[in-house]
């Protein structure tokens, strides 16, 4: 029986490899895409442009202007004299926010008033506009904060201490490298396996594959092996690559890792095979491909989390393979799960991929035209 | 070679014909065309959310008085926060470890006895930091609920407190921060690019592997014909999608369209013809439906998701990965969407962009006329 499978997943890893084009198209894009993804993705802020529309002459707003001349997080990119040019500059997102200061800003100040800073945000990213804003109120506070305590006004009444687990600085690549891993090994599997049958069915070499003394479980393996050898492969080089490139710390045990993309590429694989063998033609295959993965990413947590989703589309995503492969990722690298915590996640997997693989298996003989 | 006009409009018609015959039978593209876009807009405008609500938080009063009660009383009213009362920090602590809550705001013992002694408490808070943005935006929120509550104290003691600095946020565009008004502008641009490319990529690999493409090289048709009659089909298609998607993100998910119509399609159309361009050019270098799959596979959903300023904010990526955004065309008619959707006809974004569209539109025509000649 392992001769023939042997022999057939040989056959397989010929027809997806034999042509130059295919061969290049399973191995260099997610290498290529790994890097500039892990670069592109992050919801971190860096360099905003803003202008500054300061009617006051005063050392306040100098001292308060200063601290964001100071920051990496903004760059200067013009100045405003009338406030009829504020919309212009924003409309054409040549900044994406000003700062206007009044004429008695530091007067108010003095004076032991609240002295207003008025901040106008392009909000046509509701996202970055709500980390601007955060990023802005940081600078006020510390500002407020030494101006109480250099003119002698009260100090608050209880301190702040705030830090965030597992990911002290905050920092997105820790959260987008791991959920890369997931994202291109998916990909890289559904494109290996989800037109595998359909491609023999278009060109009718599978109804000579049914008719040899193959079993449909060793034709199931035989198409099973390849997406194994060739994900297990490209998972485990974006893993080092997360490690040793991107310094994204890796706490957890590597067998309870590899334990999740065992039991992730199983699914993954399932549900390509089942799509393939769904298929008749290979446009069916692929459109069967891409309406599985892309709702699988969106609905994976990898950029937006579940839990901000309404309660029908979370009781969704208990259905995709990804999501659990991403809990068990990240948990495992940032958090240094280890086989306990994970169950959870493992069970889902193992059950998706179990299921498709059956019905796929079933399909080979029973869909047959 | 004959001599005559390059385009001769009965065989055009024949052409056009023969696929949508084509479209009509194999029931994929038309699913490509009006399903994809529902299921897709379905999910994503349902499902693709950046605001937090209703996080659960772990509140860890380990001597409850009533000045921790007033402290908690603002997590409860809030509803951007689920508050879970604990009175030891351990258990909160295996809670947060466990993803059961996504932070943790503790109020040691001696909290209210410092507090009213006139000391200084301090209060612990731990985020999980897993997911930095969320993270970070759970943050926000607890500054801006602590600072009510100094506000609150400080009334309460009859000093009323105000900051020296008070900043006044004017959000311009979408006041409310509302991420649904952004996102489905953009994913429009992703289902557009996805069911360009997807339409189009395998068709011309198509003929090629079933060798139809020789029967049709042989005949009189030229081939601008041959490419015409492959692209007005699949336009009109395309341009159904498009309308359908507009009229969800309006109608459906109440995002404002702020711009003219008219412009949003000319804007639509532009784009069209670009991804249905890559699209026919993938095909025609690839001749075979399996790698013209796996690369429409790899060069449109991804790139459009992640480097089209869909979500990810571009300016703020390093500069060689900004340069490389340039030739995504998605990044064009994001912008495009996203200005004409809430802010309006502003044209100094969407006259360059627009260009931008038009010259990679024309780049991808021609070099499909270019690959596609009537030799072996």
């Amino acid at each position: 029986m392992w001769r023939r499978i042997i022999a057939l997943t040989k056959k397989e890893f010929l027809a997806l490899l034999k042509d130059k084009r295919s061969r290049f198209v399973v191995i260099v894009p997610p290498l290529v895409q790994l890097l500039i993804f892990s670069y592109a993705a992050t919801f971190d802020l860096n360099r905003i442009p803003y202008a500054v529309y300061n009617e006051d002459a005063g050392f306040a707003s100098r001292q308060l202007l200063a601290r964001f001349v100071g920051s990496a997080n903004f760059e200067l990119a013009g100045g405003v004299d009338r406030e009829g040019q504020i919309p212009s500059l924003i409309d054409s997102k040549k900044v994406m926010m000003v700062l206007h200061l009044g004429p008695h800003f530091t007067r108010d100040l003095l004076l032991g008033r609240s002295a207003p800073l008025q901040l106008i945000v392009d909000g046509r990213n509701s996202n970055t506009a709500a980390v601007l804003v955060g990023y802005v109120r940081s600078i006020v506070t510390d500002f407020n904060e030494s101006w109480a305590e250099t003119h002698g006004l009260p100090i608050s009444p209880a301190r702040l201490e705030m830090r965030s687990w597992f990911n002290p600085n905050l920092e997105s690549r820790w959260f987008i490298v791991p959920g890369i891993v997931g994202l291109l090994t998916l990909v890289v599997t559904l494109i290996v396996t989800s037109l595998s049958v359909a491609r023999e069915r278009e060109g009718g070499t599978f109804d000579q594959l049914l008719v040899t003394p193959l079993r449909p479980l060793e034709i199931l393996l035989g198409k099973v092996l390849p997406g194994f050898i060739i994900g297990t492969g490209e998972g485990s080089f974006i893993i080092l690559m997360a490690v040793l490139w991107f310094h994204v710390p890796l706490r957890g045990s590597l067998p309870a890792l590899y334990a999740g993309l065992f039991l992730f590429l199983l699914s993954a694989i399932g549900v390509g095979l089942m799509i393939s063998s769904i298929a008749v033609t290979q446009q069916q295959g692929l459109l069967g491909a891409f309406l599985f993965l892309v709702p699988a990413v969106v609905l994976s947590g990898f950029a937006t989390p579940i839990a901000n989703m309404p309660a029908f589309i979370q009781h969704l995503t208990l259905l995709d393979p990804l999501r659990y492969f991403l809990l068990v990722i990240r948990g495992v690298f940032l958090q240094g799960d280890s086989f306990g915590l994970l169950w959870p996640q493992y069970w889902p997997m193992a059950l998706i991929g179990l299921v498709n693989l059956a019905a796929a298996g079933w399909l080979f003989r029973h869909r047959l035209y | 070679m004959k001599d005559g006009p390059p385009i001769q409009l009965m065989r055009l018609k024949g052409l056009m014909r023969k696929e949508a015959v084509q479209i009509l039978r194999d029931p994929s593209s038309l699913g490509i065309a009006f399903i994809l876009p529902l299921v897709l807009l379905l999910i994503f405008g349902y499902g693709v959310s950046l605001d937090a609500e209703h996080v659960p938080l772990a509140v860890v009063a380990e001597q409850p008085t009533p000045q921790t009660a007033a402290f908690a009383a603002g997590f409860a009213r809030s509803r951007y926060f689920a508050p879970r009362a604990y009175s030891e920090i351990e258990p909160a602590e295996k809670a947060l470890r466990h993803g059961e809550v996504e932070g943790i705001v503790w109020l040691r013992g001696d909290f209210s006895r410092k507090l009213l002694a006139g000391e200084v408490p301090d209060i612990g808070v731990f985020v999980n930091g897993v997911d930095a943005n969320t993270g970070r935006i759970i943050e926000g929120y607890l500054q801006g609920m602590w600072n009510n509550w100094q506000g609150q104290l400080a009334a309460s003691r009859g000093r009323p407190y105000h900051f020296p600095v008070e900043l006044e946020q004017r959000v311009w565009f979408n006041p409310g921060l509302r991420s649904r008004d952004f996102l489905v502008p953009g994913l429009i641009a992703v289902i557009m690019t996805l069911l360009g490319a997807l339409l189009t990529a395998l068709v011309v690999a198509r003929e090629w592997e079933r060798g139809t493409m020789e029967a049709l090289l042989v005949t009189p048709v030229r081939v601008p014909e041959i490419l015409l009659g492959k692209l007005v089909p699949y336009f009109l298609l395309g341009m159904g999608g498009l309308l359908f998607s507009v009229a969800m993100a309006v109608w459906l998910f109440a995002v404002p369209l702020r711009g003219s119509l008219w412009l949003l399609l000319a804007a639509s159309a532009l784009f069209l013809l670009t991804a249905l361009g890559m699209g026919l050019l993938i095909s025609t270098v690839a001749r075979n439906q399996f790698v013209a799959g796996q690369v429409a596979i790899i060069v449109t959903f991804l790139p459009a998701f992640i480097l089209s300023g869909f979500i990810f904010d571009i300016n703020s990526m390093p500069v060689p990965i900004q340069l490389l955004t340039h030739i995504i065309p998605a990044r064009y008619y994001v912008a495009i969407l996203q200005t004409v959707f809430l802010a309006g006809n502003i044209w100094p974004v969407v006259l360059p962009n627009g260009l931008a569209l038009l010259v990679m539109g024309a780049f991808f025509l021609t070099m499909v006329r270019r690959r596609t000649s009537k030799r072996l």
